[in-house]
């Protein structure tokens, strides 16, 4: 039935088709709605079907997204999704697979299925929704919440260490790592599409807003009069340039990379990006570059490599074991061990 | 070497159990299963137990390290690897000191004298040496034999080092049992060529000392020992020596050709579940997707997605790892997919006796998910029959759109028997229908897709992702029926735990048959592995004149309908399970019957002695009332 429809033009969409008929239930303010938005305004120009698009997700705010697609789509369990989405996208290679989840959902309890996801490079568009905070259970701290938070759950002060998810994805041998925020709606768009049209699986960690539980968490950088100073929008090929007018760069420093003043270097000491570099320790430590999202912080796309695809390589094993052996029979099977007659 | 007796001149026993005990290191597995294939081929039934401890290699010489394999041959049908086995081959003092209890009294003992040296006694615990001193092996026939150099001896000639050489030695334990017992030679000999293939010292050390411990049976004056037993008269056609874990496997591959889905398994490796995954890793030419997830509950999310994806979806596990899938389990229940989950019990709670047998899951099966989460079980009942078990268990999965549960159990697994091959033609499809159309009209006049919509059976509709139009969305958040849609009302919520309560009762099952004297007063229930030392404990006792009844569940959820029916009006209900009495808290339960339990949770199967006997206490203490 796929290979008829697929060599069939992809009919035309607009954001209306991709829509589902369900109300959508997020806080007013949230900032999952603009990711929404964003996501249903760039779907009919990314020549896909819907019916070949699938949602799955967790559990959390962020992973009611599946409801408001008209897609094929799963709400699964707390931290799950990937490794759901992964024998999804095993079972069906020919499938456009999104993964949406929170940073409790996919750092905090389902931190395994995660890395091994990106791991194995199976061909997931996962997108992180990180908020700093857990919002469906209202307001408890969570692996991204900053040390010293105050929070129902850590009243005097948080304790522990966040996560850089950035560091996690690239320390988990993720071969597409991208970070965007919801204030940005030409730039979430950039990013997914990116994610989309990468083969394998795509990391994109977005900052977004909790307005009832976390909110501003991300205002020092994203607000409109801050951005030029405080996202360090990384491109390939360029050097990596920002400020509003140009004055930061990064060059490359004895242990990482560092920020500095351009007049005191020169442009032409800056570090180029490159997002295809094998090694990922430059990717890494650009994202090192900021702690917490109050300095200045790289967006964009860390790290975009080619890499051996796991599912069509699962397809291609196989195919080529059938092809060498010919397609299995029951019978053969039965007689395959030493056999007697009676 | 020449049969210098032909095997008419010999005397004839009809069956006989031979226990091979040795270190973990001694290659008794090995051992066994090559006697027990020079006996299929023989045309002897069999069954076998391989009874290992959990450590890969535990200290060399230790008790902790003994690995056993038992086995009964026999010239006519057997349901189980036998009670008592009647010869017995310790390879070293450890394995003497473990396992000499088992030994029927006057059986006989082949011993490995080489090994009753100062060191190995003190780790098998003996301040002396067993074979010299004390009266351990009074009562029994002893064949004390050098096998290490006699081993090593006959390796000399074809330039094998001593210490190679020494490993061979299971080889002569097996030539001289082979012997003992008129295995044929030949089928051995080129296993050896075949399994060692371009290893040519190890064939030739192997094969040397395979007929070293030939020879020996025939110049030590061991005539007297020698016997014959003949091929049992089974039903003719093709049979294949098979134990349950593969016969599973090849039941999935079946099914899923059965029902023309791709198999999907989703599996992370745990004892003695993993030789599933190995063997269907090993058929990808049937379109087998095996995938080794990062963790038990990724492995059943795999699983399920792929179920999602319409293959078919299936998790391999045991023990704790049952415990991870039972989100998964329950999301299953709640998404109504299909889903198997295969649960190869051993002992527990937790870490447990991970090589050892239990069957102790069937409550955690039927009630071991959180809120109302029903789900259809099958369990399987000898090593061969798990075919049959995974293609049920699939049946109901894809035709119902469930999770459902497929009990085995260690002793099955790892057990082997003969299997006479099904006609694979005569296997009935399996039937699963994805839509492809819309099912609905709206109040808007439109027509549309809904995926909750039922059948008689209340199995929901189910479109597949890439089906065109038919997009929709499934969740675990309580749903509309008919529509799918998040629904909080109340009265849905109620009338959709209601839904899934009666969808599984609805799954057809066969009535169940009573074996035996369908009328007895005394009926014995049983369910899984314990089938074969039940239905052995009911021929003993009924060839007393007794009478007795059995019926053996295949089902456990739903039960078969006229369950009620055959549990009526017995005088005593018996319920041999090893566990403390789980299946007989669900009769109490659902039949209100006073089901006993009889009970063993040692790690091993019950034995048909063991069974014949409380049989007859029931027997007799009826006779006395």
């Amino acid at each position: 039935m796929t290979d008829v429809m697929d060599s069939e033009a992809v009919p035309e969409t607009t954001r209306a088709d991709w829509q589902s008929d369900q109300e959508v239930r997020w806080c007013p303010g949230c900032g999952d709605y603009s990711i929404l938005t964003a996501l249903q305004l760039l779907l009919p120009d990314l020549g896909v079907r819907r019916e070949k698009t699938v949602f799955i997700s967790g559990i959390g705010c962020a992973a009611r997204f599946p409801y408001y697609m008209n897609t094929y789509g799963m709400h699964s369990i707390h931290g799950r999704a990937p490794a759901i989405a992964t024998g999804l996208a095993l079972a069906r290679p020919d499938l456009d697979i999104w993964v949406v989840g929170g940073d409790g959902d996919m750092l905090s309890i389902g931190g395994n299925h995660l890395i091994h996801a990106l791991r194995r490079n199976t061909n997931l568009n996962i997108l992180l929704f990180n908020n700093q905070i857990y919002g469906l259970t209202k307001g408890q701290f969570s692996p991204t919440s900053e040390t010293g938070k105050i929070t129902k759950s850590s009243p005097v002060g948080l304790i522990s260490e966040p996560f850089n998810p950035i560091s996690v994805a690239i320390g988990a041998e993720a071969s597409f790592v991208a970070r965007t925020h919801d204030m940005d709606r030409k730039h979430l768009q950039e990013m997914f599409a990116r994610a989309h049209a990468h083969s394998g699986a795509s990391f994109v960690e977005v900052y977004q807003n909790c307005n009832v539980f976390n909110d501003g968490a991300f205002a020092e950088i994203t607000k409109k009069d801050a951005r030029d100073d405080m996202l360090i929008n990384l491109v390939h090929g360029e050097p990596i340039q920002f400020g509003s007018e140009g004055q930061f760069g990064v060059v490359q420093s004895v242990d990482g990379v560092e920020i500095v003043n351009v007049s005191d270097v020169g442009v032409e000491s800056l570090l180029v990006h490159d997002e295809t570099r094998s090694n990922p320790s430059t990717a890494f430590a650009l994202s090192r570059l900021a702690s917490r999202p109050n300095t200045a912080t790289p967006v964009g796309v860390f790290r975009a490599v080619e890499r051996e695809e796991y599912a069509s390589a699962m397809s291609d094993q196989v195919m080529g074991v059938t092809e060498e052996r010919g397609r299995g029979q029951l019978k053969d099977l039965l007689h395959s061990l030493p056999t007697w007659e009676v | 070497m020449t049969d210098v007796v032909e095997q008419s001149e010999l005397e004839a026993v009809d069956r006989v159990i031979i226990r091979f005990a040795g270190d973990s290191g001694d290659g008794m597995q090995l051992t066994g299963d090559r006697f027990t294939t020079a006996s299929a081929i023989n045309g002897n039934d069999l069954a076998t137990f391989p009874d290992y401890p959990a450590e890969i290699r535990a200290p060399a010489g230790s008790l902790a390290g003994v690995s056993a394999f038992q086995v009964q041959i026999s010239d006519h049908d057997i349901m189980t690897p036998g009670d008592a086995p009647e010869v017995m081959v310790a390879m070293n003092p450890a394995a003497l000191k473990s396992d000499l209890h088992l030994l029927t009294p006057g059986g006989t003992l082949i011993v490995n004298n080489d090994t009753f040296e100062e060191r190995n006694l003190a780790k098998a615990g003996y301040d002396y040496n067993p074979l010299e001193e004390g009266d351990d092996l009074s009562g029994y026939r002893t064949i004390s034999v050098p096998m290490t150099s006699l081993t090593k001896e006959a390796c000399k000639e074809l330039g094998v080092k001593p210490r190679d050489a020494e490993r061979s030695k299971n080889f002569f334990a097996l030539g001289l049992v082979s012997w003992m017992y008129s295995r044929p030679i030949e089928p051995t000999l080129d296993w050896i060529d075949q399994r060692f293939a371009g290893k040519d010292q190890i064939i030739a050390a192997n094969k040397a000392a395979f007929s070293a411990g030939h020879i020996y049976g025939e110049s030590a004056e061991l005539g007297d020992q020698r016997v014959v037993v003949k091929a049992a008269p089974l039903a003719s056609g093709t049979y294949t020596n098979i134990n349950g874990n593969t016969a599973l496997s090849w039941g999935l591959i079946a099914a899923s050709q059965l029902a023309d889905l791709p198999l999907f398994l989703g599996s992370y490796p745990i004892t003695p579940a993993s030789d599933i995954l190995h063997e269907l890793a090993k058929h990808k030419a049937f379109g087998v997707t095996t995938f080794q997830a990062e963790d038990e509950i990724a492995a059943v999310g795999a699983a399920l997605g792929a179920s999602y994806g319409g293959h078919l979806g299936i998790t391999t596990t045991s023990g704790p790892g049952v415990a991870l899938k039972s989100e998964t389990m329950g999301l299953a229940i709640s998404l109504e997919l299909p889903l198997v989950i295969i649960n190869i019990q051993r002992g527990g709670p937790s870490t447990g006796l991970p090589t050892k047998t239990e069957a102790a899951d069937l409550l955690m099966a039927m009630y071991g998910r959180h809120g109302e989460s029903p789900m259809p079980i099958v369990a399987a009942k000898t090593p061969s029959e798990c075919f049959f078990a995974a293609i049920e268990a699939c049946r109901i999965a894809l035709e119902h759109r469930t999770p459902v549960m497929l009990l085995s159990d260690g002793y099955l697994a790892n057990g082997s028997e003969p299997w006479l091959l099904p006609d694979v033609d005569g296997l009935e499809p399996i039937n699963i229908e994805f839509d492809t159309e819309y099912n609905h009209i709206g109040e808007d006049g439109e027509a549309g897709y809904w995926p909750y919509l039922r059948d008689e059976n209340l199995v929901r509709s189910m479109a597949i992702p890439g089906t065109p139009n038919l997009m929709h969305r499934i969740g675990g958040i309580e749903k509309e029926d008919g529509s799918g849609n998040i629904s909080y009302d109340p009265t849905n919520h109620a009338h959709m735990v209601e839904v899934r309560a009666e969808r599984v009762k609805r799954v057809k099952v066969p009535d169940i048959e009573v074996a035996g004297d369908p009328d007895a007063e005394i009926l014995v229930v049983g369910w899984g592995s314990t089938w074969g030392s039940i239905t052995s404990a009911m021929g003993r006792v009924r060839s007393n004149g007794h009478k007795v009844a059995h019926a053996h569940l295949s089902h456990l959820n739903p039960f078969p309908k006229n369950l009620g029916e055959v549990l009526e009006g017995r005088t005593h209900i018996l319920v041999p399970e090893m566990n403390l009495g789980q299946l007989s808290l669900m009769l109490r339960a659902e039949y209100l019957v006073d089901a006993k339990s009889i009970s063993k949770v040692a790690g091993q199967p019950f034995t048909a002695g063991e069974l014949e006997q409380t049989i007859l206490e029931y027997i007799e203490g009826k006779s006395k009332s």
